[in-house]
C-alpha cells in the first residue's frame, strides 16, 4: 500500500484523507508503517468503499492484520445503526462465519508432557477429521440439525460434548440469539451432513502449544496461564454451511441492494438495511450458522479431550475462552457520550471486551476480554486482553494475515520438505496435504510479533502470553 | 479448453477458458477441483445432474461452481470430468467423479465460489471466465 496517500493520525493509526466531494465516512488504519506499507492497495479500495455504506456510525476501520478479503478487506470493522437505515453485509462478515478459536488450558507442563508429543500427535490426527474428503462420525436427521442452529454449543454440551463449565467462557454462553433455520437452504444444511465435528482446510488447524512467554503476570495469572505450561488452540468454523450461507445471501442481498438503490462499487459488499425483509432474513440465517460454528468447536474440544485422556490420563482441558472473528453482532456501545445499540461487523477481527464489561463471565470481569492472535505454524501465537483503550468498537487484530498469496507460496515451498524444517525447530506437523502445507508456511504470514506488539501500541489491546506451536493438525 | 490461476491475497483466483461459454465454464470447474486433488486419478464412476436458472451470466459461473461444490460435499465425492449446457436462462449440467478414496491425493478444500474478480467474456476467439475461490 502506497501510504503517502495516509495522515498519521499518530504513528500506530493513519486515516484516508476524503478526495472533493466524495460522501463517505472515516477511514481509520490501525498498524505502523511497516505493516501498512505490505498491505495490497486493495485493502484501502475496500475499507474506503465500507465508509460509503449507509447507516455507518463513527468510522470504518482496519486492524493492523488486515489484507484483501472479499467486499470487506479482512481486518475490517464497521458498525452500523439499523435506526439510521444502517445496512448488514455478508461480505462483512465473510464465508466462513464465526470461523474462531477454542483456546483450551491444561494442567499439564510441556517438559512432562514431550516423551509422548509424538504419540499425542498422531492420535490428534488419527481422531480429528480434517482436510478435503474428510467427514465427521456424527449424523444428524435434518430436526437435530436445526436444534443445532438454535442452540450452538449448549446443544453439544448437552448430548455428552464437553461440560456446561464450558459454555461460561464461550461468547454468548455458547449460543446467539435470533437464529432462524428455516432461513437457511436445504444445500447449505445437506452440505453440513457429514461436516459437524470436523475442522476443516486451508488456515484451520488444532495446535498443542507451550506458553513460552508472560508479558502481564497479573492477566496470565486472571487466565490460569504460566511459562512451560501446555494449551491448545482449535482454530475453525462453520463448515459448508456456513459458506453456503455465504453464498446464497451474497447474490439475493446484492439484487435487494440494487432494488433498494443502494450503490454498490463492488458487488461482494452485497447488504440490505438491517430493518428491510431481506436484511431480517440474513441475520437469521447467519446467526444460526453462528451457532454451528460454536457446536463444532465445541464437538472439537470434546474429540480433544477424550484424545488427550488416552496418552495423558490424568490431563485436564478447560475452556479458557472462544471467540469468533467473523460475525456481525448486535452491540452496546457509547458513541459521542450516547449508548448505542449497533450492528458490529468484523471481518476478520476479534472482540476484545475491555476491563469491566457486564458481558464477560465474572473471572475475567476485572481485567478484559481473552484474545487470541493466531499465527502460522512454525512461528507463535499470542493471548492478548482487551483494553480500555480501544476505541475500534472494542475490536483487535485476529491473526497474522498473509503476506504472500497461495500460489506464491506454492512456488517457495515444497510441503514434505518444510514439514521436516519445521520437525527439526520441534514443531510436529500432521497433514493428508503437502499443497496445504506449502501454502500455509510460516513465511507466507506477516510477522505475528510485529502485528501482536502493534496491536498493544495501537491500544486495541495488550500482549499476555506467547505461545510457540509444538504439534499441529492441519486439513 | 485450457485452465489457469491469478493471484489473491488470502485465496485462489481460478481461469476456465474454451471455445464457447459453456466450455469455459466447464474449464473453470477443472481448475477448481484441481487445487483439491489431481484429477487425473479421478475416476468418472458416477454421474450427477446440476439444473440451475440465472439470467446474469456472471452470476451463473458462481452458482455453477457453487452447486458443484455443494454436491461434492453432500455426496463425500470428487469431481473430474464437467459438462454445462445454456438454454437462455436455465443452465443444465452433468457431473462426473467418484467418492473420496484413501490413495486420492489431498490438496486444499474450496469452500466455494465468489463474486471477487467474477468475469465472463470473450477475448478474441476465447471465452475466459474467472472468480476468486475461497480456500
Amino acid at each position: 500500500m502506497n501510504i503517502q496517500q495516509l495522515l498519521a493520525v499518530h504513528p500506530y493509526l493513519w486515516t484516508l484523507p476524503k478526495a472533493q466531494g466524495q460522501k463517505r465516512a472515516e477511514v481509520l488504519l490501525y498498524g505502523n508503517q511497516v505493516l501498512l506499507e505490505s498491505m495490497d492497495d486493495k485493502v484501502l479500495e475496500q475499507i474506503a468503499n465500507v465508509a460509503a455504506l449507509p447507516g455507518l456510525i463513527g468510522a470504518a476501520m482496519t486492524m493492523p492484520d488486515a489484507h484483501w478479503g472479499y467486499g470487506f478487506p479482512i481486518g475490517g470493522v464497521a458498525a452500523f445503526d439499523a435506526e439510521q437505515g444502517g445496512i448488514i453485509s455478508a461480505g462483512g462478515v465473510g464465508f466462513d462465519i464465526s470461523c474462531g478459536i477454542r483456546f483450551l488450558r491444561s494442567n499439564l507442563n510441556m517438559h512432562d508432557a514431550v516423551p509422548q508429543l509424538e504419540r499425542l500427535a498422531d492420535r490428534l490426527f488419527a481422531t480429528i477429521p480434517a482436510g478435503v474428503g474428510e467427514e465427521g462420525h456424527i449424523r444428524l436427521t435434518p430436526k437435530e440439525l436445526d436444534q443445532v442452529l438454535l442452540a450452538g454449543a449448549q446443544w453439544a454440551v448437552k448430548h455428552g460434548y464437553g461440560s456446561a463449565s464450558d459454555l461460561e467462557y464461550v461468547e454468548e454462553n455458547g449460543c446467539v440469539s435470533g437464529a432462524v433455520p428455516d432461513n437457511v437452504s436445504e444445500l447449505a444444511k445437506k452440505r453440513q451432513h457429514g461436516e459437524m465435528g470436523t475442522l476443516g482446510s486451508g488456515n484451520h488447524y488444532l495446535e498443542v502449544q507451550l506458553v513460552e512467554r508472560i508479558y502481564d503476570q497479573t492477566t496470565a495469572h486472571a487466565f490460569g496461564l504460566y511459562e512451560g505450561q501446555l494449551v491448545v488452540s482449535i482454530h475453525c468454523g462453520s463448515r459448508g454451511l456456513g459458506h453456503q450461507i455465504g453464498t446464497d445471501y451474497l447474490v439475493m442481498l446484492a439484487k435487494a441492494a440494487n432494488r433498494l438503490g443502494i450503490h454498490l462499487p463492488d458487488r461482494e459488499l452485497a447488504c440490505a438495511p438491517i430493518k428491510s425483509p431481506e436484511g431480517k432474513q440474513y441475520l437469521g440465517a447467519m446467526n444460526a450458522a453462528i451457532n454451528c460454528a460454536l457446536a463444532n468447536r465445541q464437538i472439537l474440544t470434546h474429540l480433544t479431550r477424550e484424545t488427550f485422556a488416552e496418552i495423558y490420563p490424568h490431563a485436564a482441558l478447560e475452556t479458557l475462552f472462544d471467540i469468533s472473528h467473523n460475525t456481525c453482532k448486535e452491540e452496546t456501545h457509547t458513541v459521542d457520550g450516547k449508548s448505542k445499540r449497533l450492528f458490529v461487523h468484523r471481518k476478520g477481527a476479534t472482540r476484545a471486551f475491555a476491563p469491566g464489561h457486564r458481558r464477560l463471565p465474572a473471572r475475567y470481569r476485572d481485567v478484559g476480554q481473552p484474545v487470541i492472535i493466531g499465527g502460522s505454524m512454525g512461528t507463535g501465537s499470542y493471548v492478548l486482553v482487551g483494553a480500555d483503550t480501544n476505541q475500534a468498537f472494542a475490536s483487535c487484530s485476529h491473526g497474522a494475515g498473509r503476506a504472500m498469496s497461495r500460489n506464491q507460496a506454492l512456488k517457495h515451498w515444497d510441503g514434505r520438505r518444510l514439514i521436516q524444517e519445521l520437525l527439526q525447530q520441534g514443531v510436529l506437523i500432521r497433514t493428508r496435504s503437502m499443497r496445504g502445507a506449502a501454502e500455509e508456511a510460516p513465511g507466507a504470514y506477516k510477522d505475528v510479533d510485529q502485528v501482536a506488539t502493534v496491536t498493544e501500541q495501537a491500544g486495541l489491546a495488550r500482549r499476555v502470553a506467547f505461545l510457540r506451536p509444538k504439534v499441529c493438525i492441519k486439513g | 479448453m485450457s485452465t489457469a490461476y491469478f493471484e489473491h491475497d488470502a485465496d485462489i483466483g481460478i481461469i476456465g477458458r474454451g471455445l464457447t461459454i459453456e466450455q469455459s465454464f466447464e474449464s473453470a470447474a477443472h481448475a477448481t477441483f484441481a487445487i483439491m486433488t489431481d484429477l487425473n486419478a479421478v475416476q468418472p464412476i458416477d454421474a450427477v445432474t446440476i439444473d440451475f436458472d440465472e439470467a446474469d451470466v456472471e452470476l451463473a459461473l458462481v452458482v455453477w461452481l457453487n452447486q458443484i461444490l455443494g454436491k461434492a460435499r453432500e455426496l463425500g465425492m470428487v469431481f473430474s470430468h464437467f459438462y454445462v449446457h445454456r438454454d437462455g436462462d436455465h443452465c443444465h449440467g452433468k457431473i462426473l467423479g467418484e467418492k473420496w478414496r484413501e490413495d486420492l491425493e489431498r490438496g486444499v478444500e474450496v469452500k466455494g465460489a465468489t463474486l471477487t474478480m467474477l468475469s465472463v467474456k470473450q477475448v478474441g476467439p476465447i471465452w475466459e471466465s474467472r472468480c476468486v475461490v475461497d480456500v
